[in-house]
């Protein structure tokens, strides 16, 4: 048997309300005030990388033990790099081991089912488990439809033969160049052709035949299906597609849209990470999707996929948002909207290339070093270690600190450097067992935190080199929230 | 055991330049105006230098690399000059350094001088510094006001008081150096300020108000050092003497093992005892007649009383509050207005400490001369509190 061993999500903290950004820009487009709901937005340090991150973290959980993960595929529509392996950025901050394969993958908005059904291939021929991730951090024009549509988010899903949740029963894809909506390379923004053209000879056309393709693949009926997942965002879509498929309507699964907007690449495994949490024995699955042509996939799920939980969810993502009414906030969080820095924002962000590679342990994966003589925990990890009878040489083994439990020793929160969001909170933080870490706090409003506050670790960028175009990540501490 | 510093070597003049907003001057003038007041008051001409220390931190935007600077500025005859750069407390190191030379009887005359140039920088507060290939890495880019508001969010935890009490202590911290500066020509900053303003300033770095941090200023000041016996020579009466040269560095346990709680400076203390001990100081809280601190911040000074172990642990809020350490205090703190007022040219602030010991140990402070002081300590640190470098030095008169 093969199929989803393992899922998760994330969705990040910030909500803005539709009519709130609406609201801004009415002199401009009143005729969307009325909208309802929110979408999701990302932090200024997040991008598709870190949610991605963070949706794995979600999926395989605090397990140090991540050696039967063989493969990270990578979907998305909005790498933060065109060159410079994605994948692989998410690898080193999951602390895989070295020699596993990954790629990052893109062009479309069903590009993760295309990543899910490459997975099912990898591990039919090759051991070990393919760890699918989709995340977007998509941008449009201010004062568009799709700046209120769209949203932020990440999901994951494991493929693997052991402890098989959601077996695999089939699939279909149709591949053309029905042209919805474009984004050239080097653009910021989609350009879409009429949205009554695209439901009546796109959506209504090419998804019944793949969906049809993949159901007669899987030995499956129409009526069989219970669980019907298909994100898009043009309105009453997926239930006018399952009648023409011939599903029930209350297998047409939750958008999820209203409360987030629609995550682009990430939608698909976002609605299949919330249908697993809660899908019983037997239940049989339909993923489709749209764009570049149209796919399917059938799962049908295992006795085990009641035992399985994701750290968070995608419930739990969706219900710890705060919301944001700050448009420009959001604009600049974007990279939408360039506000004054001030001088102390000229500095020179470069990254020594040579000195992260020699680091890339303690710098992607937070590994320290543990003294196997005295077990003082070190960061960075050093050849030397503290000891009360003198210092120690090459005691130090590789210890991750990036799922172990924190606390604040001490904290500020200033307002005089530059900061994208201000202020800038950072402090020590002591791990429990050992280890201390002055570092950046994210995700974390002002007064949330003091001495002894408990912490816990997400990946984000570190900082950004406009001048040349490079990202950098590292750590940073962020209340430990029960959600 | 060494022997130690104590008494070998005594101050045969200082200098001092007006601090603050030197829009009129550069590295050069500033220099040249603390060299000029330091070479008249040792009385000797620059043939009689036998070498240079020279003591400036930030070299991008200041006076530059090196030992020239220094000795093109003041046109030195070609004697070797040194450049130290420790922080903040590198001052302290071109004094150490200059004393050092004199003591082991390398050369009989030294000259330590320290000058920042900060006000070219176009914005208030220190210049980003750039810190290697690695740190930036991983390390917030962090700030001096938000690395020693660290120091009240762990005290404050540690010891249990409430944000309101030590709020208005480290205001009386201010309060007080503002009524010092006031009294100081030199000082940058010289208007008093009130318990009320410095409540309700803006938050710089929480907990830290715009009156809880010492502005940076331009400025730069000069010591000439050398034994007793040539001070005596040239026919200096009431010599001022070292009793004490210490100075401790962090080696990372403060940053990286989970030992220190974050409310004290490791290195104070130690540099601390080791001082007391060096110049034979049993009881400092009798024999110490006044101190010059590292005040970058109020919260520093506050718990400095401690390290200095001035202050019961724990009890310098109370003691703070309680006037121990203003002008009519059991032992006056910053009599010349501080880091905070007389101001900070990095460079220089540990020269500029010992300037004011000397000038009070010889009863030369004008209106703000505290009465027969015997033993003057000077407290200068560089970097921040999970890793710095303290620097701790103790004059006194001679025989004292």
């Amino acid at each position: 048997m093969i199929g989803i061993t393992g899922f998760g999500a994330y969705v990040p903290r910030l909500r803005l309300p539709r009519e709130a950004a609406a609201q801004a820009n009415a002199w401009y487009a009143p005729q969307f005030v009325s909208r309802k709901g929110a979408r999701a937005f990302a932090n200024w340090d997040e991008d598709s990388v870190t949610m991605a991150v963070a949706a794995a973290r979600d999926c395989l959980g605090p397990s140090e033990h991540r050696s039967h993960v063989r493969a990270v595929l990578l979907a998305t529509n909005t790498p933060p790099f065109a060159e410079r392996l994605n994948s692989a950025i998410i690898a080193g901050a999951l602390t895989l081991d070295d020699d596993i394969e990954a790629a990052d993958l893109g062009g479309s908005q069903r590009v993760a089912l295309t990543a899910l059904t490459q997975g099912i291939a990898r591990a039919t021929a090759f051991p070990g488990d393919v760890l699918v991730l989709a995340a977007d951090r998509r941008k449009a024009r201010p004062g568009s439809a799709q700046e209120l549509e769209y949203g932020d988010g990440a999901a994951a899903a494991l493929i693997g033969r052991d402890n098989v949740l959601a077996e695999f029963l089939g699939s279909a894809a149709l591949s053309v160049d029905f042209v919805d909506h474009f984004r050239a390379t080097g653009q910021e923004t989609d350009y879409h052709w009429e949205e009554r053209w695209v439901r009546d000879e796109g959506v209504s056309k090419l998804m019944p035949k793949a969906v049809a393709g993949a159901l007669r693949q899987a030995g499956v009926t129409a009526a069989q299906v219970d669980h019907f997942l298909f994100p898009t965002s043009f309105a009453r879509m997926d239930a006018e597609i399952a009648k023409t498929c011939g599903f029930s309507g209350e297998a047409v699964a939750a958008s999820l849209m209203e409360r987030i907007g629609d995550c682009g690449a990430a939608h698909g495994l976002l609605m299949l990470a919330d249908v697993l949490e809660r899908a019983k024995p037997g239940e049989i699955i339909l993923l489709a999707g749209f764009g570049g042509g149209a796919q399917a996939i059938v799962l049908r799920a295992t006795p085990l996929v009641e035992t399985f939980k994701p750290q968070r969810g995608v419930r739990a993502w969706i219900a710890r948002g705060k919301e944001d009414r700050s448009y420009t906030r959001f604009l600049s969080f974007g990279g939408q909207l360039q506000l004054e820095r001030g001088m102390r924002g000229e500095q020179d962000r470069k990254t020594a290339l040579s000195t992260a590679w020699r680091h890339r342990s303690a710098l992607l994966g937070l590994v320290a070093g543990k003294c196997r003589v005295t077990g003082s925990v070190h960061f960075p990890p050093s050849r030397l270690s503290y000891d009360p009878q003198g210092p120690l040489q090459d005691t130090q083994e590789p210890y991750k600190l990036a799922d172990r439990p924190a606390r604040v020793l001490s904290w500020s929160a200033e307002y005089l450097s530059y900061h994208p969001s201000p202020p800038h909170h950072y402090g020590q933080i002591d791990f429990d067992g050992g280890g201390r870490i002055l570092m950046d706090f994210t995700d974390l409003d002002v007064g949330e935190v003091d001495s002894g506050t408990p912490m816990e670790m997400v990946f984000r960028i570190k900082d950004i080199d406009s001048l040349r175009g490079y990202v950098r990540y590292f750590w940073k501490a962020t209340p430990a929230r029960d959600a | 055991m060494a022997s130690g510093v104590k008494d070998k070597v005594a101050i045969l003049g200082m200098g001092c330049s007006r601090f603050g907003e030197r829009w009129d001057a550069s590295p050069e003038d500033l220099m040249l105006e603390a060299y000029n007041e330091a070479m008249q008051d040792a009385g000797i001409t620059p043939d009689q230098l036998g070498a240079a220390w020279f003591s400036t931190h930030m070299d991008d935007v200041g006076a530059g690399r090196g030992g020239t600077p220094m000795s093109i500025a003041l046109r030195l005859p070609n004697i070797g000059v040194t450049r130290v750069e420790n922080f903040c407390a590198g001052g302290s190191e071109a004094i150490r350094a200059a004393v050092y030379a004199v003591a082991a009887g390398a050369c009989d005359i030294a000259i330590a001088l320290g000058v920042e140039k900060l006000k070219d920088t176009g914005y208030g507060g220190l210049p980003v510094a750039t810190v290697g290939t690695y740190i930036p890495q991983w390390y917030p880019n962090a700030v001096a006001p938000a690395n020693f508001a660290q120091v009240a969010a762990a005290y404050r935890y540690k010891h249990g008081v409430d944000p309101q009490t030590l709020k208005r202590a480290i205001a009386h911290v201010s309060v007080k150096s503002h009524a010092n500066g006031a009294k100081n020509p030199k000082a940058h900053l010289r208007k008093p300020i009130t318990e009320a303003q410095c409540l309700s300033a803006p938050i710089i770095a929480a907990p830290l108000g715009l009156f809880d941090c010492c502005g940076v200023s331009d400025g730069a000041a000069a010591a000439i050092v050398t034994t007793p016996d040539i001070a005596r020579g040239l026919g200096k009466r009431d010599l001022v003497t070292f009793k004490a040269l210490q100075v401790a560095c962090s080696n990372g346990w403060e940053m990286q093992s989970n030992g220190w709680d974050g409310s004290y400076f490791h290195t104070a203390r130690i540099a601390a005892k080791r001082a007391y001990a060096e110049a034979g100081v049993e009881r400092p809280r009798d024999e110490i007649s006044l101190t010059e601190v590292h005040d970058c911040f109020s919260i520093t000074e506050l718990v400095t009383m401690e390290d200095l172990f001035l202050s019961d642990e724990g009890s310098a809020v109370r003691d703070v509050l309680d006037g121990d350490f203003d002008a009519e205090g059991r032992a006056p703190c910053q009599i010349d207005g501080g880091l905070k007022c007389f101001g900070h040219p990095v460079g220089a602030s540990g020269i500029r400490m010992l300037y004011e010991i000397y000038l009070q140990l010889n009863g030369r402070a004008g209106a703000r001369q505290l009465r027969n002081p015997k033993l003057g300590l000077i407290h200068n640190l560089g970097g921040q509190p999970s890793q710095n470098v303290c620097a701790v030095s103790i004059v006194g008169r001679e025989g004292a």
